[in-house]
C-alpha cells in the first residue's frame, strides 16, 4: 500500500513542486525499499549497507551542498522532507543520512580546506566513503565543552587521545570528523579509519536503533596529519553549528514516525471491532485520534516555517531548538498513543509502531536533550543560562 | 537517436476513484494522478537507449495542465524535453493517437516508446493508431529489446509464449512489465528538470466520433458465503478458490 502522507491543513499547498518532487521520490524509495527490510534489521540488529549506495544515487547525502562537490544544490524545505520520509522508513536511516550530511560532509564544507573539500565531498556524496561525528564522551553529553579528547602540536600534525561514545555509524565509518581540545580550543580533525592507534568497536545491546551502528572511537596516540586538521573550525562553536544542521533533520524526520503511528492507529481503530462496533466510533479513541493528527498538523507547520527561515537564512540555533524539542516529543508521544489504541497487537513487529516509539526514546534525547533545548530557547527569552 | 516517449497522466490505481456530478468524468479533487505505469518502463527504455546510443529523449503527452506534473517527473528521470498538446480530455483513442502523431511526426523519431496501455481507459490502442498513422512498424507488449545495426530485436509476450521479431527503424515500441525497473526520480534529477523546457501545443479534437453518456463505479456489494469445517466444505472452498476467484 502506497504512503499517502498526512496532510489535514493542505500544507501541500504551500510547497514548491520541487520539494514535493523530492519528496516524492524518497517516498517511493522507503516504500519499495525501507519498509520490505527494515524489520528484519531492526530485530537482527543491523544497518541495511546495501541502501547506501542507493540512497547516494538518490542524490541524499549532502542534498543541500553545491553541485559542484556532486550534490544537488537542494533547499532547506526539501531536505526536511526528505528526512521525514527516511525517518518514516525508520530512525536509524534518518540517523545515517543525517550523520552523512550535517555532521560529516556539512563540517568538512564548512571548515574545511578546498583540497579537503574536493576530495572527501564527492566521494561521501556518491556513497563511496561513510563518515561520523565524534564529539559526545563518556563524562560529557550535554556538556560538550568539558571533553577530555585533546590534540597535541608535532611535527606535521597533531597527536590524538581521548574516548568518544554514542557515535552513529562509528564502526562503518572511513573518517570521523573529531573534535578535540588544542590548547584549551575545540577543534575538528579529519580521522582515517586506518590510522594508527584508532579503533571504533560496536556498542551493542539497545533497545533503540537497533538498525543503526552505534559504537565508540577510541583515540590511542592517533597521528592526524596537518593535511586532515579542519582550519576553520572555531572552538566549540563550530561543532554546534554541526548539531544544528542535524537537529534540523530530526525536527523534520520525526514527523515521518508521528506519521506512521497515526495512520496505522487510525486505520486499525477503524477496523477493530469490539462491543459490535469499530473503536474508532468511541469517544475516548476519538479523542486520541484527533490529538495526535492536530500534533502532527503542528510539528509540520513548525518545520515549514523553521524551512523557509533557514533558507532565508534567518533560522537560529534557538528556533531549531524548539522544534527539534517539540517535534520529538509529540512524535514520541504519538507513537505512545497509537501503541495504546493497537493493544496488545501494538507491541508486534507485524505493526511499525513499536519500532518508531523505542527509536524516538533516542531521538528524544540525542542531539541535545529535551531538557537542553528547553533551557537553550530559556536563555534566548530571558538572558539568563540556567545551566551553569 | 532522437527518441520519443509518449506519457499518459492517469489515477493511481491505488486511489480512490469517484465520479463527476456530470456522470461522464472522473472527479479530479483528492485523486492522486502519477504516470502510467506501462509509461515509466517506455521512459526508462527510452533513457537506457539514449545513455547507449546518445541523442535526445522526448516525452510527448496529450493531457491538460495537470499532465505538467507527470511530464516534469519524467524529465526528472532524466528525459530532455517535454511537449505537452493540450486538449479535451474526453475524446477517444484515435483522437489522442492522431494528436501525438502530429507532434511526433515534426520530430522525425528513430524510435518511439509508448506503454503497452494507460492503466485509465484500458484501450490499448494508441500506440498501434499512432504507428499506421505514422505510416511505421509497430511492435506491442515488448519484454526485451536490442538495437544492432539499424534494425531492432524484440521478444514480445504471446499468449503462452514469446514471440522474437525485427523491425526496421524507426518504430513504434509498446513497453510490458519485465521490460526493465524503471529508476526514481533523484534530487539532482528534479533540480536539473527545472530548467528543462516543457513546449505547449494546443490540438483540436473536434472531429472526435467518441463520447461518454455515462461512467459508473462496480457493484461493490460483496457475495458472501460461509463454509463449514466439513471437509466437502473446505474441498469445495479450495476449488472455488482456485477456479472462481483463481487467487490459488
Amino acid at each position: 500500500m502506497k504512503f499517502e502522507g498526512v496532510d489535514y491543513y493542505h500544507i501541500d499547498d504551500l510547497l514548491f513542486d520541487d520539494e514535493k518532487m523530492a519528496r516524492n521520490t524518497i517516498r517511493e524509495f522507503v516504500d519499495d525499499k525501507v519498509l520490505p527490510i527494515i524489520e528484519k534489521h531492526y530485530r537482527e540488529g543491523t544497518f541495511p549497507m546495501h541502501l547506501v549506495p542507493e540512497m547516494a544515487a538518490l542524490g541524499i547525502f549532502g542534498a543541500t551542498l553545491p553541485e559542484k562537490y556532486g550534490c544537488a544544490g537542494l533547499n532547506n524545505v526539501a531536505y526536511g522532507l526528505l528526512m521525514q520520509e527516511l525517518e518514516r522508513g525508520d530512525s536509524g536511516i534518518r540517523s545515517f543520512a543525517s550523520v552523512q550530511s550535517a555532521l560529516t560532509m556539512y563540517p568538512i564544507y564548512t571548515f574545511g580546506t578546498e583540497e579537503q573539500k574536493d576530495y572527501w565531498l564527492p566521494k561521501l556524496a556518491r556513497g563511496e566513503k561513510i563518515g561520523c561525528f565524534g564529539l559526545t564522551e563518556p563524562d560529557y553529553g550535554s556538556n560538550p565543552g568539558g571533553m577530555i579528547t585533546r590534540a597535541e602540536k608535532v611535527d606535521g600534525g597533531f597527536i590524538l587521545n581521548g574516548t568518544k561514545m554514542w557515535i552513529t555509524n562509528g564502526s562503518i565509518a572511513d573518517v570521523a570528523v573529531v573534535w578535540a581540545k588544542w590548547n584549551g580550543v575545540v577543534h575538528g580533525f579529519l580521522v582515517e579509519k586506518d590510522f594508527k592507534g584508532f579503533s571504533a568497536p560496536e556498542m551493542k545491546g539497545k533497545h533503540s536503533l537497533r538498525a543503526s551502528i552505534t559504537s565508540e572511537l577510541v583515540l590511542d596516540n592517533v597521528f592526524v596529519p596537518d593535511s586532515h586538521w579542519l582550519p576553520n573550525t572555531q572552538g566549540l562553536k563550530s561543532a554546534l553549528m554541526c548539531l544544528t544542521q542535524a537537529r534540523y533533520g530530526i525536527a523534520w524526520g520525526v514527523i515521518g514516525s508521528a506519521m506512521v503511528a497515526y495512520t496505522t492507529a487510525l486505520d486499525y481503530a477503524k477496523s477493530r471491532i469490539q462491543f459490535s462496533r469499530p473503536i474508532a466510533g468511541y469517544q475516548l479513541i476519538q479523542a486520541k485520534l484527533v490529538w495526535m493528527l492536530t500534533e502532527i498538523t503542528k510539528a509540520q507547520l513548525l518545520v515549514l516555517q523553521l524551512g523557509r527561515l533557514k533558507d532565508q537564512g534567518k533560522a537560529r540555533y534557538t528556533h531549531v531548538s524548539m522544534a527539534k524539542r517539540n517535534n520529538c516529543e509529540v512524535a514520541l508521544e504519538i507513537c505512545r498513543v497509537a501503541r495504546e489504541i493497537l493493544g496488545a497487537n501494538g507491541i508486534l513487529d507485524e505493526y511499525p509502531i513499536m519500532r518508531h516509539s523505542a527509536n524516538l526514546e533516542s531521538v528524544k534525547t540525542y542531539e541535545g536533550t529535551h531538557e537542553m533545548h528547553t533551557l537553550i530557547v530559556g536563555e534566548d527569552i530571558t538572558g539568563i543560562p540556567a545551566y551553569e | 537517436m532522437q527518441i520519443v516517449v509518449t506519457l499518459s497522466h492517469v489515477p493511481d490505481t491505488a486511489t480512490k476513484i469517484k465520479i463527476s456530478s456530470d456522470r461522464k468524468s472522473i472527479d479530479p479533487a483528492g485523486v492522486s494522478f502519477v504516470i502510467n505505469p506501462y509509461d515509466e518502463f517506455a521512459i526508462e527504455e527510452g533513457l537506457r537507449t539514449k545513455e547507449k546510443f546518445g541523442g535526445n529523449v522526448i516525452i510527448v503527452s496529450y493531457g491538460n495542465d495537470g499532465a505538467k506534473e507527470s511530464i516534469k517527473k519524467a524529465l526528472a528521470m532524466g528525459a530532455d524535453k517535454g511537449i505537452l498538446i493540450k486538449g479535451d480530455l474526453n475524446v477517444d483513442s484515435l483522437t489522442v493517437a492522431k494528436a501525438l502523431a502530429t507532434k511526433i511526426s515534426e520530430l522525425k523519431p528513430d524510435v518511439v516508446f509508448c506503454g503497452k496501455q494507460s492503466v485509465d481507459y484500458d484501450s490499448s490502442a494508441v500506440a498501434q493508431m499512432l504507428a499506421e498513422l505514422l505510416n511505421l512498424p509497430s511492435i506491442s507488449t515488448v519484454v526485451s529489446l536490442e538495437f544492432s545495426d539499424g534494425k531492432l530485436k524484440a521478444k514480445r509476450e504471446v499468449e503462452g509464449g514469446l514471440e522474437i521479431v525485427e523491425s526496421t527503424l524507426p518504430a513504434i515500441i509498446t513497453a510490458q512489465k519485465g521490460l526493465n525497473e524503471p529508476r526514481y526520480a533523484s534530487i539532482k534529477g528534479i533540480m536539473a528538470a527545472k530548467s528543462k523546457p516543457i513546449e505547449e501545443a494546443t490540438f483540436d479534437a473536434s472531429q472526435n466520433k467518441l463520447s461518454v453518456n455515462e461512467l459508473r463505479l462496480p457493484d461493490s456489494k460483496r457475495k458472501s458465503r460461509i463454509f463449514d469445517s466439513e471437509d466437502a466444505s473446505i474441498s469445495e472452498l479450495v476449488r472455488l478458490l482456485r477456479e472462481e476467484a483463481k487467487v490459488i
